[in-house]
């Protein structure tokens, strides 16, 4: 791509994202006194994990039958409480393996 | 100050090596819609995040005009704002300024939720520990998915896609699993995400916002009717022995 435009380009996109995550962290320096403020925030990256892997989980390999069988794997290795290196590693072995299985 | 550093750096390699193979994808496809290498390996480097990325590629390849890329990218990543906030609290002292300034940079969505994990509050040692490796993962596995994509066997880069959704998997069900709270939380969050998805009615609804919409409205329905103990405010960032 011709390099004047990309930097026009990546200039306003890495501004945009920095911003979004630069001024909160910047401005915030105190504590939130309200209690159900420190619950909101407490609850937020739970919904936020949630919301990110589901439904999109299941479209992240080639076919929605390898997806399914890889989520199956993380979630069970992740109830018996396994390392994530070790979950993410079975999830992708696993959505291999069945991506070869006739269906 | 070195034990947190390592703490970090150690917490990070799960986060690095998922990103790594996301990357890996990104780094593909930017070539293949026309980007070098080196472009490819700039927007990791200056961007450090997923969704938006690909937004951005695709609206580049397209010649859109710069509100489109700046209205798509606060959309899609306004969610890092909500997890900024978040993060503030659990900041301690040692988290001056100049320091909120370079380590807002690498606050993706992996990161935050690893950092909240932690007992008490995170110091800027174990910040830098936890943002080093997956800042390299993202920006080696672009490189290395934009000169090696072509050799892989399909079956291989798409089993990969997965890898990051099993880490978040492997977060959240410990606390699903001991806490009623969380619990109701997220599963109010993963039924509003699948709506949102799957309703033809609501597809207007962009990936951002969705993730946004979600977080905020199981977040505050789960603040309101299980309210937390008043938390104290906790010590600075003890050093780990």
């Amino acid at each position: 791509m011709d390099w004047s435009r990309f930097l026009v380009y990546l200039m306003v996109m890495a501004g945009v994202t920095y911003l979004i995550r630069m001024l909160p962290l910047a401005a915030i320096r105190g504590r939130v006194r309200s209690v159900f403020l420190q619950s909101f925030l407490y609850y937020v990256p739970y919904a936020v994990l949630g919301a990110m892997t589901f439904p999109a989980v299941f479209s992240a390999t080639g076919s929605w039958f390898s997806a399914l069988a890889g989520t199956l794997a993380a979630l069970v290795l992740g109830w018996m409480e396994k390392g994530l290196l070790t979950v993410a590693a079975v999830a992708c072995a696993v959505a291999f393996a069945a991506g070869f299985l006739p269906l | 100050m070195l034990a947190s550093y390592q703490r970090g750096l150690r917490h990070g390699l799960p986060i690095a090596l998922g990103y790594l193979s996301v990357s890996f994808a990104f780094g593909i496809q930017a070539t293949s819609l026309g980007l070098t290498p080196l472009q490819a390996v700039m927007i990791s480097f200056f961007n450090v995040t997923s969704a938006g990325q690909l937004a951005g590629l695709q609206l580049m390849a397209a010649g859109a005009g710069l509100a489109e890329m700046a209205l798509t990218q606060l959309t899609i990543n306004l969610r890092y704002a909500l997890m900024s906030l978040s993060l503030s609290q659990k900041l301690d002292s040692s988290m001056t300024l100049p320091h909120r300034l370079l380590l807002s940079f690498c606050n993706t969505d992996e990161v935050f939720v690893v950092a909240s994990q932690q007992p008490g509050k995170v110091g800027r040692a174990y910040l830098y520990g936890l943002t080093n490796g997956p800042f390299l993962g993202w920006v080696l596995g672009t490189l290395l998915g934009t000169l090696a994509g072509g050799f892989l066997p399909a079956a291989v880069t798409e089993a990969l896609g997965i890898a990051i959704y099993g880490m978040f998997i492997a977060i959240v069900l410990p606390p699903f699993r001991r806490s009623r709270e969380v619990r109701a939380v997220v599963l109010v969050a993963v039924a509003m995400s699948c709506l949102i998805s799957l309703w033809p009615v609501l597809s207007f609804i962009s990936d951002g916002f969705r993730i946004i919409l979600c977080a905020v409205a199981a977040s505050a329905l789960g603040a309101w009717l299980m309210p937390r103990p008043f938390e104290e405010e906790p010590a600075d960032e003890q050093e780990a022995l």
